[in-house]
């Protein structure tokens, strides 16, 4: 009979050793960031023992780096670490407030963007956030890395691209350029501790006259994976991402969605709500760069 | 008769005598009790809402290392008789078998089967070998469809009680209750206006923090120990020996801390399995619920179908009232519907009314007690119709609950005349109230509802202990679910005049005190608090008595003062007054230790009654509703320790608001719970609520030497209204049904 | 089952124990260690009743296996009052009867003292928000906002 085991591999090769090694002789192996969604699924619908491989004893998992042309924010990086981060805080907004929506304080000192991204829910909070500043996914395994763009990261309900033996070591996102700024609304019953019933963020880059050069809109829990809105971005660029183009990025995101029924929401709201968050989001963003004088 | 006293403890805000060990992590909850030896039992439940059981099957469980017992339904005793006291106990047939199936299994979660095992672990492994053949049947799950005539049956033998005469055929409508006055088809002749509605509310469950956990040992000679978290370990152990037909003598109950019950833990689930698994294995067995299990398995409130109907004329005066309600039981008979029919128009001087409530089993767990049980429902139904006829008619709310307000001398719509009630002086202190003088804020709305509770008496005993030192200490069975050790401790200092700090109380377990029953019904403060003062003044009478002999003088030459005796006004004695101290310093010489005791079953439990209002904000676009402020006016009689008086009607308010905003059970189509947990059953969190202003009315209850009234189940029932009038007032748009969720209001607003 | 040896210090003082992979930190911390002033509530991270704080993070350690523990400092209540007696927070609790039934009351004072030691002067709305994750059934939250916002006041005052 398979038993639970736990380590903590120092090296990311040790780490790809042992997942490989799992996958090579049919034995299952589970990446542990925060843990705060492996071990609730662990305590409820799949008790099935496994190895559990601890990633946050490696560097680059750990590590942040925002001074380069490129931000790097480790996979297993806790949301309320993120949260004490002020240059982050200034450079990405709205990514920073969607992890730190995700569950309580206790939950937010364990959570991961990685973990977030991994767990692959349809109502995860950050994604939709980073899709919209253009988030590429840094992925270690047996051939080594490779980058994967966060739209295209996961393939359905609980599903993603991770191949046997890989692993994500974090997110990578250009720097935003001058006149950019990020928000994210996601719709819970409560003010905190629920899962989104419809998500949405959006990035807008203004120019000097506060006109749209640039914009992407991710939505969340509207399909059975986190979107990408290209026809959503194109109704705000080329707008002063005024009341009318908010409401056309709203009905895109509307379009976009093909959500279900469930115990947190209804198609028809949800399908509402989801453009309700995207104008509003959007208009927060724009507020952003309008604030800080372009 | 409370008569004008000055009170120099009573009202005052001390610290709780058990409060250093809540705030350090000392303190011992249901969970905490760890013994030598000790088993870890587990619970098999049924994947099925209703089905029949064809054969269960533990040989395969017990052969596993590391299993010591298992048992099912046919280990247990077949014929169980008697009932469980208090409000939801129900039958204890029914009781036994829900806590462990025998022939059906009624709805998912259903116990079916239990073992223990040297570790959690290994218990869970075991609950897989255990065979188990279900014939499914179809659930029903809707109480309406329940009470069709083609509705799948929970019990062939369930023939509607209180009819007329006995049905021919069984039902899922375990009972009916009827309650009328005067003629409701000439008021409503005579109203200027009638509003009716049907109102829908899902089940909603007490969730306490702290899930059912019991630990119980037997010994050789079949005496058991039991610890366990319970609102009364004397009606556990009561129903226990019934359930495993045992003389009450063999088992001894101990009540752990508690934490939270709000009448989900005046009911047992655990206790009898574990005894059965400790008398199989031999050893200590614990059993903790997870927190599924709570959702699954134990107490829930009923939800429940009210049609209201109701005539006034244009001054506000009602002219009829009349209601028809279907409540869901759960698997087994006992819905609080009684409560719900007596409640609904109690806060009114009516002329003509009619009830009709409907006890319907539904595939679904067996409700428990909540917190003024079966009356939110109801008085939802009312207070949002009264809330129209203002509208209609222009009037002040409080106005025409004013104009229709009971009052002493009322006769109750369930039957007795009222005494001195605080329902008027409430309505006047909301008028008055500087929040409801101040405007509703900007795109906000304002509810208003009424609240009421019988409030119940019931027995108690209680023993006074005078220390050598003269510290005291109050000894009664009640488990402290929130601050009643002090309150016993203020009405001992008041009464016997000395300071709250020499005193102490402790809740003992079933040996070592006198019989309670459960902290619950609003009782503990009244009953329970009575016992204490008859005991504190037992013991001033042997004081006096011993005080008499020293001095040399009659027993009527001294008198009881301040905490000391002194010589009667007109007796010429030279003598110094004895304090208490004094007097515990001489019991050796006067006669021995001294004792004081009462035992009662306390009558004249003062109704209580409540208004409740609050400012609500409504997000058109997304439903999401934001509660700017909520007040509680509630008449509390005589408030003891006015810090848990308050905290009484804050949390209250808190489980109102969550029933009424999100708090529901979401069942799937095959009648499984789909939001078993704390993330998606939405209770309300911090950041939810704003500060809940409270005003503490106190109209003294006439039977209590302070004039104590119950205070802890009142406070739930107007917040569902409240905030139903208040999102009326708000949006423009009358929603019926609970929960006021996001979706629903959107799909309100938009005319579906 | 092979049992992992972890050595933690808990309070301040270095502790070992085995565990199996699995266990939670909460379970070594109840059944293993016999520090039962933690609480557990759901087992989901949803309740807060289990709070401690590990390197001064606060988390559930419902949600954090035991074996993540090696090498680390965790606090719990047990850990809250001091040498000088009672905590200000508990103190305060006691003082406004912020708890009722006393379940919560760990995990809150445990989640409350991460939000002091970082802002001494939270604000009526960062206490509720910092606080949202853990349940009360009890009080309404009313008396345990009180009694936070009035133990920061006296911590300021000692200060």
């Amino acid at each position: 009979m398979a038993e639970y085991a736990y380590s903590a591999p120092l090296s990311i090769d040790d780490a790809v050793g042992i997942l490989e090694d799992h996958a090579n002789s049919g034995r299952r192996a589970q990446v542990l960031a925060g843990g705060t969604d492996l071990i609730v699924q662990m305590r409820g619908t799949d008790r099935e023992p496994r190895t559990i491989v601890d990633i946050k004893r490696l560097e680059e998992t750990n590590r942040i780096d925002a001074d380069g042309d490129d931000i790097y924010i480790g996979a297993a990086i806790a949301s309320a670490v993120l949260d004490e981060h002020e240059e982050l805080k200034r450079l990405l907004p709205g990514l920073l407030e969607s992890a730190y929506l995700i569950g309580s304080t206790q939950i937010q000192g364990r959570a991961t963007l990685g973990g977030n991204l991994c767990n692959s829910s349809p109502a995860a909070d950050t994604i939709p956030a980073m899709i919209a500043n253009r988030g590429a996914c840094v992925i270690a395994g047996p051939g080594g890395r490779r980058e994967v763009p966060v739209e295209d990261f996961c393939t359905g309900v609980g599903t993603n691209v991770l191949e046997a033996g890989e692993f994500l070591l974090g997110l990578r996102f250009p720097r935003p350029a001058p006149g950019t700024a990020d928000a994210y609304l996601r719709f819970i019953p409560r003010t905190e501790m629920d899962i989104a019933v419809a998500g949405a963020g959006v990035s807008v880059t203004l120019d000097g006259n506060g006109v749209c050069t640039a914009a992407r809109v991710g939505i969340g829990a509207v399909a059975p994976t986190p979107l990408i809105v290209p026809e959503a971005a194109e109704s705000l660029v080329g707008t002063r991402v005024d009341d009318d183009a908010l409401v056309a990025a709203g009905e895109a995101c509307t379009a976009a969605s093909s959500p279900i029924s469930d115990k947190r929401g209804t198609v028809s709201y949800r399908l509402k709500v989801v453009g309700v968050l995207c104008r509003r989001a959007g208009a927060i963003a724009r507020d952003r760069v309008l604030a800080r004088g372009g | 008769m409370a008569e004008a006293i000055d009170l120099k403890y009573i009202g005052t805000r001390p610290v709780r005598p058990d409060g250093v060990d809540k705030v350090t992590g000392r303190a011992q909850f249901g969970a905490d009790q760890n013994l030598p030896n000790m088993l870890h039992g587990k619970v098999l439940r049924s994947p099925h809402a209703h089905a029949r059981i064809r054969r269960v099957d533990v040989s395969g469980a017990l052969a596993m290392d590391g299993v010591y017992a298992a048992v099912c339904g046919e280990d247990f005793p077949s014929e169980v008789g008697g009932s469980m006291l208090g409000e939801g106990g129900g039958d204890l047939g029914d009781v036994a078998r829900n806590i462990m199936a025998r022939d059906k299994v009624l709805y998912h979660g259903h116990a079916i089967a239990a073992v223990a095992a040297s570790s959690l672990e290994i218990a869970e492994r075991a609950l897989h070998a255990i065979e188990v053949e279900y014939e499914v049947l179809p659930p029903v799950l809707d109480v309406l469809e329940a009470m069709e005539e083609d509705a799948p049956l929970l019990d062939e033998n369930c023939f509607t009680k209180n009819l007329p005469e006995k049905p021919d055929k069984p039902s899922n409508i375990a009972s009916v209750m009827t309650l009328a006055r005067g003629n409701v088809d000439e008021g409503f002749e005579q109203a200027d206006l009638v509003v009716e509605g049907e109102y829908r509310i899902p089940m909603a469950h007490q969730g306490y923090i702290e899930p059912h956990a019991c630990t119980a040992t037997v010994n050789e000679e079949g005496k058991a120990t039991v610890w366990c978290c319970t609102q009364g370990h004397f009606d556990f152990r009561a129903a226990t020996a019934k359930i495993l037909d045992c003389p009450i003598g063999d088992l001894k109950f101990i009540a752990s801390e508690i934490g939270g019950g709000f009448g989900g833990k005046t009911v047992l689930y655990l206790e009898p399995v574990a005894v059965m698994l400790s008398r199989q294995s031999g050893r200590p067995v614990k059993m903790v619920m997870t927190r599924e299990e709570v959702f699954r398995a134990t107490g829930p409130t009923s939800g429940t179908v009210c049609r209201v109907k109701v005539g006034a004329k244009r001054d506000g005066r009602i002219t009829a009232a009349k209601a028809w309600m279907a409540y869901e039981a759960g698997a087994f008979a006992g819905a609080p519907m009684g409560p719900g029919c007596m409640s609904i128009f109690a806060p009114y001087d009516l002329e003509n009314f009619l009830v009709v409530g409907h006890d319907v089993l539904v595939n679904k767990p067996k409700v428990a007690a909540y917190r003024a049980p079966g009356a939110p429902q109801a008085m939802h139904a009312m207070e949002v119709a009264l809330d129209d006829i203002a509208r209609q008619l222009g009037m002040d709310p409080l106005d025409l609950r004013m104009k229709n307000a009971a009052d002493e001398g009322t006769q109750a719509p369930y039957g007795p005349k009222f005494p001195a009630i605080g329902f008027k002086a409430c309505l006047e202190a909301a008028k008055e109230h500087p929040n409801y003088k101040a405007p509703v804020p900007e795109g906000a709305g304002r509810g208003v509802a009424a609240g009421f509770w019988f409030n119940v008496g019931m027995q108690s005993s209680a023993e006074v202990r005078l220390n050598e030192d003269g510290t005291v200490i109050v000894m009664e069975g009640n488990p402290d679910i929130g601050g009643s050790r002090a309150s016993m401790c203020l009405m001992a200092a008041e009464t016997l005049g000395v300071p709250y700090e020499r005193i102490n109380a402790f809740v003992g377990d079933t040996e070592s005190t006198g019989f309670c029953n459960v902290t619950g019904g609003s009782r503990t403060t009244f009953a329970t608090g009575l016992a204490v003062v008859r005991a504190c003044e037992d013991i001033i009478g042997q004081c006096k008595s011993r005080v008499a002999a020293t001095w040399g003088v009659d027993e009527d030459q001294v008198d009881w003062q301040d905490g000391q005796a002194v010589p009667a006004p007109g007796v010429n004695a030279e003598v110094t007054p004895m304090s208490l101290a004094d007097i515990a310093a001489s019991m050796p010489k006067t006669g021995g230790p001294m004792l004081g005791r009462a035992s009662l079953n306390a009558q004249g439990a003062g109704a209580s009654f409540s208004i409740n209002f609050a400012d609500l904000r409504v997000d058109r676009e997304t439903g999401k509703v934001d509660v700017l402020s909520f007040t509680a006016v509630q008449d509390a009689g005589r408030a003891i320790h006015p810090d848990y008086v308050e905290g009484q009607m804050q949390g209250g308010a808190s489980q109102g608001l969550g029933w009424a905003l999100n708090e529901e059970y979401i069942y799937d189509a095959d009648g499984v719970m789909e939001n078993a947990g704390f993330l998606d059953y939405r209770m309300p969190v911090a950041s939810d609520l704003p500060m809940i202003d409270t005003h503490i009315v106190e109209v003294p209850n006439p039977s209590h030497p302070y004039g104590v009234r119950g205070v802890g189940e009142t406070p739930i029932v107007a917040p569902l209204a409240v905030a139903a009038n208040a999102v009326r007032d708000a949006t423009g748009v009358r929603i019926n049904d609970l929960p006021l969720s996001p979706p629903r209001i959107v799909a309100a607003l938009e005319g579906n | 089952m092979t049992k992992m040896h972890v050595q933690t210090s808990i309070n301040g003082e270095t502790v070992e124990f085995l565990c199996s992979p699995q266990q939670t930190l909460l379970e070594a911390l109840r059944e293993i260690v016999g520090r039962q002033g933690t609480k557990e509530g759901c087992g989901t991270g949803d309740c807060g009743a289990c709070s401690v704080l590990i390197d001064d993070r606060l988390v559930c350690s419902c949600l954090v296996f035991a074996a993540e523990t090696q090498g680390a400092e965790v606090t719990t209540i047990e850990g809250i009052a001091g040498d000088g007696g009672l905590h200000p927070l508990q103190e305060k609790f006691l003082e406004h009867a912020a708890l009722q039934c006393g379940i919560c009351t760990p995990g809150f004072i445990v989640a409350a003292k991460s939000l002091l030691d970082r802002d001494p002067d939270p604000d009526e709305e960062t206490i509720r928000y910092w606080l949202a994750g853990n349940l009360c059934r009890c009080t309404g939250y009313d008396k345990i906002i009180r009694a936070v916002q009035d133990a920061a006041g006296e911590l300021a005052y000692q200060a």
